[in-house]
């Protein structure tokens, strides 16, 4: 049975974050079995797709070695501008065009992040906060600080489409809308880039050692700049599905958002210092926070503790392991 | 000669390279046979790194003819360099620690070959190859960062075999390593000299890589001062060449009879690093301490000074009782500690010369909360002059020094406490071997003041050079103790071993 298991299971942080979510759903099904349905895992899912497509775009940011919090201004900017110029010129639009525009627009400005960080080299932080800030201000004053509610047409259309509902037994409603299969497609598309591609491995090494990647002959610069390229598309995208599912562009939502999207990401095991992080283990942090964010009432815990318990989680989920490899290392030395 | 120059896989005439004015090489000539090892050796700043930046392509000759195979190269660039089949793997190794062993020798093979995808299964069969090359075993789903110094270096090794190298250039290449490993690598050049891989070896610490090598080149100030083959020269010729003058390895003169003691360590433990160390240290006296690395003589070093809480135990000194884990009260008894890794635990890098070594004064030179700059800005020269530290401004960042010079204030810092006792964790790590010298002299002249010094190496004729008695460590453990002038280098390098 062991041999089934990675060597170091027990010491990895999506194990720890999935048991930390097994137990909560003991936990809340103990104390109301509604819990335990189909509807609870609708919604959850439902509430995880715009998260979850950031946190992938957040996690391969971290694992190049960088950090990025501007790709919620990003994602806002890309569904609110697209969805301006939709409605100017060809309201009657097919939805995937409104996307293409989105996502096109979110690489953009992806892109000029990218500028600054591969080909000034400048500290990504820095940089991101930078546009974070000229992105969203950007938006308000040039074009537009209104919600606008009344979406082109096919965007409501995509919001409708669902790949099940039903009624549970118990009376409850529930859907699964068509976004899920972005979600799966932008868990896919990075997988096979990560796990398959020279780039994704040059991402992970640039991540471990810069200077050993300029050694070896890896592209640096064009690597960083697609990484953040790709980061911003997907924000595009993540963005104008949160506009679609909510049938509303509202130019002060998302931003904010940036830290809880990350705090996903560490919570399922990426590193700051880069280098370190997965898809399952960012999708078990989403999970985990999703979960906080949405059921924390059921077993009885306030919604006001919510961001409480986000950041006991994120001290014990981040604290235990890097504890663990210290100890470890001073046994070692 | 010029048959030599026909066959040789790398070829340099007349090398001379200009910095701003500085002539970092002048007029070097330079081959390298297929399956030839190659020692270039030289002080900091005698060239040899400079002649390594030319022959991978990482700076141009401002001066002079290059050929790699025979095949001219009037313009050379890293990549250019390592198509022909030239690999250098640094002293850091270069690795991606977050990576596996299989990624980590595969990468730049599979990068050359402009494949878009990665196949894990060719990473593993290149990898595989590789390390059956050398005959070593390492699990190939490993992460490079949980590997032993030893084991990251046959990667880098193996790395470099995968990218089809025809000559290896290993800067510092045993720095790091045990003796059993070292033996090891020799073993490994071997193998890779048969299959008609050269090597060059850059390094100060040279009597193991003797052994496997061929020809020695010395360089000094930019220029070839010496050149033969590895058989006749010994590690004094060799020194004599790097530094242009002879530096004798006296012994240490005697303790004095009758001396006093002036610290006692007594039933000293800490589970799991160390246990039951005992000993006995006169004034004037010099104590090495060595075994290999993880027997737990750094822990040992820094309990004494307080940086690790030993568990049971008694440390005096002068007959008082110094309190355990506590470094201010180790300092407060005038024990001085100079760390191992001055990089990290010893100096401020980015602060003046002058304050690293003003800061271990500030309370002796303040009044009422006041610091009397002066006074202490002339301690610190004093200090800094007697060391000899070769600095062209002591208000330039440490980091702009030297090893050695680094070393120096280093010491210099502790020595302006007056200390009685000195604890010198690898007092010549990473330090050339004029300054290595120098160094010891330094220490013999502090013994003979009166200061107790112990020092902790796995350095055997460092130990031999400065020290009166010899402790071994292993497992955490004191198991011989040894005189300093009966015993020799094999025989200690055997205790150690064993």
């Amino acid at each position: 049975m062991t041999n089934l298991l990675p060597k170091d299971f027990w010491s990895r942080n999506e194990t720890l974050v999935a048991g930390v979510i097994i137990l909560f759903c003991i936990l809340a099904t103990l104390s109301d079995p509604r819990f335990f349905s189909i509807t609870t895992v609708s919604d959850l899912l439902r509430a995880s797709i715009v998260i979850g497509i950031l946190a992938v775009g957040a996690m391969l940011v971290l694992v190049s070695g960088g950090i990025d919090v501007s790709f919620t201004a990003v994602a806002v900017v890309a569904m609110y501008s697209s969805t301006v110029l939709a409605l100017a010129i060809w309201p009657n639009i097919p939805w995937p065009m409104i996307f293409v525009i989105s996502v096109i627009i979110g690489a953009g400005l992806g892109a000029i992040n990218g500028f600054f960080i591969a080909f000034l080299g400048l500290p990504t932080l820095i940089v991101t906060l930078g546009t974070l800030s000229i992105f969203r201000g950007f938006l308000l004053t040039f074009i537009g600080s209104q919600r606008i509610s009344n979406l082109p047409p096919s965007m409501r259309d995509f919001s409708r489409g669902v790949l099940a509902r039903g009624t549970t037994e118990a009376g409850n409603f529930y859907s699964i809308p068509w976004a899920v299969l972005a979600l799966v497609f932008v868990i896919v598309l990075t997988w096979f880039i990560l796990r398959k591609t020279m780039l994704g491995r040059s991402i992970y090494a640039i991540g471990g050692s810069v200077e050993s990647a300029r050694r070896i002959g890896i592209n640096v610069k064009w690597t960083q700049f697609f990484v953040y390229v790709y980061v911003g598309a997907l924000a595009g995208l993540a963005g104008i599905i949160h506009g679609a599912v909510g049938r509303m562009a509202d130019p002060f939502s998302l931003v904010g958002l940036e830290l809880s999207v990350i705090a996903a990401v560490v919570l399922g095991g990426a590193r700051l210092i880069g280098g370190y992080g997965t898809l399952t283990g960012t999708m078990l942090g989403v999970a985990l926070i999703v979960i906080v964010q949405n059921s924390l009432i059921v077993v009885g815990i306030p919604t006001t503790w919510q961001s409480v318990t986000i950041g006991i989680l994120i001290l014990l989920g981040t604290g235990i392991p890097a504890y663990r490899a210290k100890r470890t290392a001073a046994q070692a030395g | 000669m010029s048959s030599d120059h026909d066959t040789a896989f790398i070829d340099l005439r007349a090398i001379t390279k200009r910095y701003a004015g500085v002539t970092a090489l002048d007029s070097v000539d330079f081959t390298v046979q297929p399956g030839e090892a190659v020692c270039l050796a030289g002080e900091n700043g005698s060239g040899k790194s400079t002649l390594i930046k030319i022959i991978s392509g990482v700076e141009p000759a401002t001066e002079g003819t290059i050929r790699i195979a025979g095949q001219d190269h009037p313009t050379l660039n890293p990549r250019i360099s390592a198509a022909a089949g030239v690999m250098v793997i640094f002293q850091d190794f270069s690795l991606f620690p977050n990576l596996s062993v299989a990624e980590n020798i595969a990468f730049a093979t599979q990068l050359s070959t402009h494949q878009r995808f990665f196949r894990s299964r060719s990473a593993r069969k290149i990898a595989g190859d590789a390390l059956d090359r050398i005959g070593v075993q390492i699990d190939l789903d490993a992460r490079v960062e949980s590997l032993p110094v030893a084991q990251k270096q046959l990667v880098a090794i193996c790395r470099a075999l995968a990218s089809k190298a025809q000559l290896i250039i290993m800067d510092e290449p045993t720095t790091a390593l045990t003796d059993k490993e070292v033996r090891r690598l020799q073993g490994i050049i071997r193998m890779l000299k048969e299959e008609g891989v050269a090597v060059i070896f850059v390094s100060h610490k040279l009597a193991e890589v003797l052994d496997v090598s061929e020809k020695v080149v010395v360089l000094r100030n930019g220029k070839k001062v010496a050149e033969g083959p590895a058989s006749d020269f010994d590690t004094q010729s060799l020194t004599y060449h790097m530094t242009g003058r002879d530096v004798p390895e006296m012994p240490p003169s005697d303790v004095t009879a009758g001396a006093q003691t002036l610290m006692q360590v007594q039933g000293l433990t800490k589970a799991g690093s160390f246990a039951d160390i005992d000993f006995e240290l006169k004034t004037g006296e010099v104590l090495g301490i060595t075994g290999l690395l993880g027997c737990g003589r750094t822990s040992v070093a820094k309990a004494l000074f307080g940086l690790v809480s030993p568990d049971a135990g008694s440390i005096t000194v002068d007959g008082k009782q110094v309190p355990l884990g506590d470094p201010q009260a180790a300092s407060l008894a005038r024990i001085g500690y100079v760390p191992e890794d001055r990089l990290t635990e010893g100096l401020f890098l980015s602060q003046s010369i002058l304050r690293n070594v003003a800061v271990g004064r500030l309370d002796a030179h303040s009044s009422a909360g006041f610091l009397n700059m002066q006074g202490l800005t002339e301690e610190a020269s004093e200090w800094l002059r007697r060391l000899k530290v070769k600095a062209p401004d002591v208000e330039a960042p440490v980091k702009s020094l030297s090893g050695g010079n680094q070393q120096r204030v280093a010491l210099a810092r502790w020595l302006s406490r007056t200390p009685r006792v000195l604890v010198l964790n690898g007092p010549s790590v990473g330090v050339d071997v004029g300054s290595k010298a120098d160094i010891h002299g330094i220490i013999r002249d502090l013994a003979s003041q009166g200061i107790g010094i112990i020092v902790i190496s796995d350095d055997l004729p460092e130990l031999l050079a400065t020290c009166h008695r010899i402790l071994v460590m292993r497992d955490g453990r004191i198991i011989d103790a040894l005189d300093g002038k009966s015993v020799t280098e094999d025989d200690l390098a055997q205790r150690l071993a064993s």
